[in-house]
């Protein structure tokens, strides 16, 4: 069985098909974000910081740390970033850069076991990427394009996944240590792009036995209610072996379909989690007490172990 | 489903609405008609493209731009469009009348992400403008091969990478080397991108979305070769 573990200093969280779907907060990034961008370039991390609590706030089990900004110190900003998250929250991150220094100096300061997000099977970036994942024990998001860019036809790019997972294993890195990026295009442009990523969510899970995870919001680029395909796209990717995504926590829809994919992949056992979040609460009487004293909520006699 | 409407019986005027109606929907079919239609009452097929395709044209993306309508529509509307141009390029070439504007566009170097790119290339087909798209990974040599091959009025640089984004000052510093910065307009986007690192690397404008990439060129182009004309 494939389990993915991410830590931080005090808390492990766990990626593998028969758990509970991992959501992978994906605020913090500066990416389109004209404010936030110009704050954290100057040093000014309080939106950072609202992000985060609000995310973990909403469910978030991991959060993702982007500071890719243009003409901006980026190695230096990611650090501090993550430095501050970390002094916040103990959910473990997912250090998020295109640039190796930027990577190698979000890992020198981070507490725990990070995601670094992300490696491509380019050759070269294979061989700047890896080495850094395997000296600091870290597991990896392994996106499934290369130089001839992203295939249309899902086996092709089921193939670099296994390029990838294989060259892993040359440094040293478990299949257990790679977590997938089938790569989600906007379905506005391209009408296959769902059944594209449900057809490799299958081939990863049953033939790599990989941990996969994706940034689920580009499926509904340019579409309206895009909340709603999200949530969509989400559940039948769950269903198709998906394990974790990067996404947006704070959008009710996108975590109502997690949380029942959840029931429904029989990853909620009894129903806990779902039942807890959404039982009415009791009405309220005249009197501005709970209406029954009920067992519920009250102190409550244990069953001796 | 409404009646099957024969276009031939619209007189012009109503066959050209009927035409930005049918842009607006993305009817490939009926453009290629009413394109066909207007050509053999006589229209110029530059007072066609202009009156009849790029007017409709503007009304997609002025409704895209505002919300209304959505990226598989404005990629049926610019499919429709197109459909109408074929028709039209082999007259108008021949005729001579200088195109719309032509923009040769690409990737940068290292990166291989084009959905974005491909938008806009065909927004800006369906604004009328000419595209020659060089795909993804483009060096500076390959730009500047189809620059001067194909000598367009835009350069369109995208990148959807922080490490690759500064590879569009490469391209720019070469043709500034090569003193040719000044013959073309160039245009840059991607996810990263934005309005500061566009006038630090000496880009003439940065483009958020393939709306607005259609509204820029349009814009800068008007600006230029009405100082072209003014030196004149």
């Amino acid at each position: 069985m494939s389990d993915t573990v991410i830590s931080s200093a005090r808390k492990e969280v766990v990626i593998g098909f028969d758990r509970p779907f991992v959501i992978i907060g994906e605020r913090i990034n500066p990416t389109g974000r004209k404010l936030l961008a110009e704050e954290m370039k100057k040093g000014d991390y309080s939106r950072v910081e609202k992000d985060a609590l609000a995310q973990v706030a909403a469910g978030a089990h991991m959060l993702d740390v982007n500071a890719g900004i243009p003409l901006a110190d980026e190695p230096r900003i990611l650090a501090e970033t993550i430095q501050l998250v970390q002094s916040l929250t103990d959910v473990p991150l997912s250090i998020d850069s295109s640039i190796i220094e930027a990577l190698e100096s979000g890992l020198s300061v981070y507490k725990g076991k990070a995601l670094v997000n992300s490696v491509t099977g380019e050759d070269e970036v294979l061989e700047r990427v890896l080495p850094l994942v395997a000296k600091y024990g870290a597991a990896v998001v392994a996106i499934s394009n290369d130089e001839t860019g992203i295939s249309e036809d899902p086996d092709v790019r089921f193939e670099v996944a296994k390029k990838i997972v294989n060259r892993a294993a040359d440094y040293g890195i478990p299949h257990t240590d790679i977590v997938v990026d089938p790569l989600v295009m906007p379905i506005g442009a391209m009408g296959t792009a769902g059944r594209q990523v449900f057809h490799l969510l299958r081939r990863l899970k049953e033939e790599l036995d990989v941990n996969s995870t994706c940034g689920a919001s580009n499926v509904s680029f340019g579409l309206p209610n895009r909340n709603g395909l999200n949530a969509a796209f989400l559940s039948m990717a769950i269903a198709s072996g998906m394990t974790s995504a990067i996404t947006n926590p704070l959008h009710e829809e996108v975590m109502q379909a997690v949380m029942g994919a959840n029931v429904m992949m029989g990853n909620d056992e009894q129903c806990v989690n779902w039942i807890k979040k959404y039982r009415e609460p009791a009405p309220v009487s005249a009197e501005g007490e709970a209406g029954r004293t009920g067992r519920r909520g009250g102190e409550r006699r244990r069953r001796s172990a | 489903m409404a009646d099957e409407l024969d276009l031939r019986t619209l007189d012009d005027e109503e066959l050209v609405e009927q035409m930005h109606d049918d842009l607006y929907d993305g009817l490939k079919e009926e453009i290629d008609e009413g394109t066909r239609i207007l050509l053999e009452r006589g229209w110029s097929a530059e007072r066609v493209l202009n009156d009849a395709l790029v007017a409709g044209m503007t009304i997609v993306g002025i409704d895209f731009r505002d919300g209304i309508l959505f990226v598989p529509e404005v990629l049926m509307s610019a499919n429709a469009m197109k459909a109408g141009m074929e028709v039209l390029r082999p007259i108008l070439s021949a005729s001579g009348v200088e195109p719309i504007g032509k923009m040769v566009i690409g990737t940068v170097k290292g990166d291989i992400h084009d959905i974005g790119k491909n938008l806009v290339a065909m927004m800006m087909e369906g604004g009328g403008f000419e595209v020659i798209n060089l795909g993804i990974n483009n060096d500076a040599e390959k730009f500047l091969a189809a620059l001067e091959q194909h000598k367009p009025d835009f350069l369109g640089m995208s990148a959807l990478l922080t490490t690759t984004m500064p590879y569009m000052k490469v391209v720019i510093d070469e043709l500034k080397e090569r003193g040719m910065r000044d013959d073309f307009i160039v245009l840059v986007g991607g996810a990263p991108v934005n309005e500061e690192f566009a006038d630090a690397i000496g880009a003439d404008a940065y483009c958020r979305d393939a709306a607005v990439a259609v509204e820029t060129a349009k814009t800068l182009l008007a600006q230029r070769r009405a100082a072209a004309r003014a030196q004149a």
